[in-house]
């Protein structure tokens, strides 16, 4: 032990984090934007004779219809993939366990959510997916999904950085470059880390290991079909079993983590996520974790300002993204910090809240990933979610309403923010009676149509989707936990979906028809209804012709754009989420805690 | 809403739809096969190999083994005890039993559920009978429920807060059990990451080990 208070502990690890972060992403901004530019060439034999094979010319860019239209069918192949292996994974290799097919809404869910970068789990990993289904289905859309929102960013990038150009780029050049340049050796480095951390990685049958003292315990009785017999009050009938023994599961774990972080994606290989001890073994496998979510949405920051030609501009937004950021670890780790009342009186110590927490984590290292998470698109988590306080679960939701903007998913977080930077400088133009312009295009009605359909179509599949649930029967089925909490763990759905995170209050049953097909709405919706737009902003902007700076011009750049921007995000996620907020956490909060 | 004025750029390729998709097809299918066999066969099967031969004991699940090699547990995941000879672990919500590996997950309780001021309340009860005499404020950890239901660890506080009970019901000197758990205590990374701990079943085996 060290005599350190836990407030010092918790900054000295919050700097370690960003000193590192920075140090990571720095240099990886700069070959990414070589990556995208095509001047990393060690490959390009072999990249030469692929674009042969697959019948591309790489010389022949898109204009942004077609780059959409390419975007979008290649994510319907990957739809289609994850949802068949899901269906006939029982009769396909690496299945030890034998697992059966899911059942179709749970697979088209699935599929919908690994789809786009949600991961959204409404099933338990390690009782249904065989290992093929996880490699080949699910750690195959964790590249493609990053890949994809790797390749939107480029081509919003390129619209911004041209100028009277009919075309934003080559979708597959980006997208294959993005999953064999980036995204596999940044995975290939982090797996390595973690297996020798201790996460697991074999393609071995579930383990069998004796328990050091036998366990009784009470369960539903069934009988000789499977059913489960029913006692004279009508509830399942419980009889007692002793088991002498624990069923480990295994499987190629840290392969699957490493992408799942680096590509924000968060769907865990077991139901408890990175809370589990063979996800997230230790301390230093967490740091590795959570470096590995922000590592690359930090580094597209770099590779903005680069390719853009005003590095400044990458700087002014990774500011503002590090400004949000370190507020809300703070307010996570105070509000953790606190310990409920109902266990002080009871005698336990007051260190904070332990509920859904791992002791190797305790409240600095859980506080710290469920910023980094939420601020991300990632959705992994380290502890239970729905049993933080309730401030200490409505600053991750709050993040993610803000349109995961703080760092944010691969390509999603920079092209988000982004978004805002226009709409920041369009709001400024208001206000001086200026046409707005930004890094020299001017801002014009169309480009502000679509960042409204942008900005706008997250809120409206929360709100609409968690009015939907509460009022119908099917909806509040799912509810754990009683009262205010219970309001919070459908909007924490709802919020997660739609703005393709994947963490959730896992209380929620959602693997129900109603569920699924509610979540997999928001999450598609969520995903295109935003990449589309996108696109047709850089299909306009690439086209438009550059403007000289004038005197009147806003700098977007500096300490004053960092301060505008900022508000921009935060005044939009305030507006339109509050009274929502006001309704499940804040409630719960002056439950929790009242006030003296 | 799409007018021509404003979007010089999304007039250019006005064509068909079914002529749209006609060169997208061939790419989309054939990069889908060869970056699936890439990223979802060769690249895990890369780092299996790479983990077997690097890391054999992480990659296998970090199984203890007995003298006679077979295993006896895992040193990364948590077993159940509630017999008063043994240090207990965190409370785990997993069904049917505690620490079930197929199920990892925590109980999700708010902490304005009652049923979760009613888990603490029976968790503190079979803590004070098991070990009447000890009013020493109970470390949170024994009584809150860990978030993969699997957590191997405890805190040291909640070790030594056992150690009295443990020592009497095995007839062993307070200190030496003490000394055990110092021996089996593991702390921050660097001194700053993730908290002091103490494997519970480690902890245990050694115990059993003094005994032989």
């Amino acid at each position: 032990m060290n005599g350190l208070s836990p407030s010092v502990l918790a900054a000295g690890q919050l700097i370690v984090y960003l000193v590192l972060l920075l140090a990571l992403a720095w240099p990886l901004g700069g070959y990414i934007a070589r990556v995208f530019d095509g001047r990393i060439r060690f490959g390009a034999a072999l990249e030469a004779r692929i674009y042969r094979l697959c019948g591309i010319d790489p010389a022949q860019e898109m204009g942004w219809k077609r780059y959409a239209l390419a975007v979008l069918l290649f994510n319907a192949l990957g739809f289609a993939a994850v949802f068949a292996l899901q269906l006939l994974q029982g009769a396909l290799p690496f299945n030890p366990e034998g697992f059966g097919a899911m059942t179709w809404d749970s697979a088209l869910n699935t599929a919908v959510s690994f789809v786009t970068n949600t991961n959204w789990q409404g099933y338990s990993g390690e009782s249904t997916m065989s290992y093929l289904t996880q490699m080949l289905a699910l750690a195959v859309q964790n590249f493609f999904s990053a890949a994809t929102g790797l390749a939107v960013v480029m081509a919003l990038i390129r619209g911004l950085a041209r100028h009277s150009a009919q075309t934003i780029g080559n979708f597959w050049v980006d997208l294959g470059r993005g999953t064999a340049y980036v995204l596999l050796p940044v995975s290939f480095v982090v797996a390595l880390l973690l297996a020798g951390g201790g996460v697991i990685q074999n393609l071995d049958g579930y383990k069998t290991v004796p328990l050091a003292e036998p366990v009784t315990f009470s369960q539903p009785k069934v009988d000789a079909a499977g059913q489960p017999v029913l006692g004279a009050d009508g509830k399942p009938a419980m009889e007692e079993a002793t088991t002498r023994e624990q069923r480990l599961p295994m499987g190629p774990v840290a392969s699957q983590e490493a992408i799942k972080m680096a590509g924000t994606n968060g769907g865990g290989f077991f139901n408890a996520n990175s809370a589990h001890p063979y996800e997230n073994p230790t301390p230093f496998t967490n740091l590795v974790e959570m470096l590995a979510i922000f590592l690359i949405p930090a580094a597209l920051c770099f590779s903005f300002g680069q390719m853009v030609g005003d590095r400044r501009q990458g700087w002014t937004v990774l500011a503002t993204m590090t400004l949000l950021f370190v507020i809300a670890v703070v307010a996570v780790t105070a509000a953790e910090s606190q310990t409920p009342g109902y266990l002080t009186a009871q005698g336990a110590t007051a260190v904070g809240n332990l509920e859904g927490k791992e002791v190797r984590f305790g409240i600095n290292a859980t506080s710290l990933f469920v910023a980094i998470t939420t601020g991300a698109s990632c959705g992994a988590v380290n502890a239970m979610h729905d049993s933080l306080t309730p401030l200490g679960g409505l600053v991750p939701m709050l993040l993610m309403q803000l349109g995961e903007v703080v760092f944010g998913g691969v390509g999603t977080g920079l092209y988000s923010m982004l978004v805002f930077a226009i709409l920041a400088v369009f709001l400024a133009g208001l206000m001086v009676g200026r046409t707005p312009e930004y890094l020299g295009k001017k801002i014009e009605s169309w480009e502000m149509k679509m960042i409204s359909v942008a900005i706008l179509i997250t809120p409206f599949l929360v709100l609409a989707g968690t009015a939907a649930a509460v009022m119908t029967e099917a909806g509040r089925a799912g509810i754990l936990n009683p009262g205010a909490h219970g309001f919070s763990e459908v909007l924490y759905a709802l919020v997660s979906a739609a703005n393709n995170n994947g963490s959730a209050f896992a209380g929620l049953s959602a693997n129900t028809p109603f569920w699924n097909l509610l979540t997999a709405v928001a999450m598609a919706f969520g995903r295109f209804g935003v990449i589309l737009p996108v696109l047709a902003v850089a299909g306009s902007l690439a086209a438009k012709k550059r403007i000289r700076e004038g005197a009147g011009t806003l700098p977007t750049h500096g300490t004053l754009f960092v301060v505008l921007l900022g508000a921009t995000v935060l005044i939009v996620g305030a507006l339109t989420y509050l009274p929502s907020l006001a309704l499940g956490p804040i409630v719960e909060h002056l439950i929790l805690f009242p006030a003296h | 809403m799409n007018s021509p004025t404003l979007t010089p750029a999304a007039g250019a390729a006005q064509t068909s739809a079914p002529r749209e998709t006609a060169g997208l097809w061939r790419p989309a299918l054939s990069l889908f096969v060869l970056l699936s066999a890439l990223t979802g066969l060769a690249y895990p099967l890369a780092v299996t190999g790479i983990a077997a031969v690097a890391f054999p004991y992480q990659a296998h699940g970090s199984l203890i083994a007995a003298k006679d090699g077979k295993a006896v547990g895992s040193a990364l995941i948590g077993q159940p005890f509630s017999s008063p000879r043994y240090f207990w672990g965190r409370p785990s919500a997993t069904a049917p039993q505690p620490d079930n590996a197929l199920a990892s997950g925590g109980s999700n309780l708010g902490p304005t559920n009652p049923a979760q001021v009613e888990a603490v309340a029976a968790r503190v009860a079979a803590l004070k009978a098991a070990d009447p005499g000890n009013n020493a404020p109970i470390p949170q950890d024994l009584v809150t429920a860990s978030g993969s239901g699997l957590d191997p660890h405890i805190s040291p506080e909640a070790a030594l807060y056992q150690a009295a009970r443990v020592a009497r019901v095995r007839g062993l000197g307070q200190s030496e059990v003490e000394a055990l758990i110092e021996r089996h205590t593991e702390g921050r990374t660097w001194g700053l990451l993730g908290e002091p701990r103490v494997n519970v079943l480690q902890l245990n085996l050694a115990l059993d080990a003094l005994h032989r």
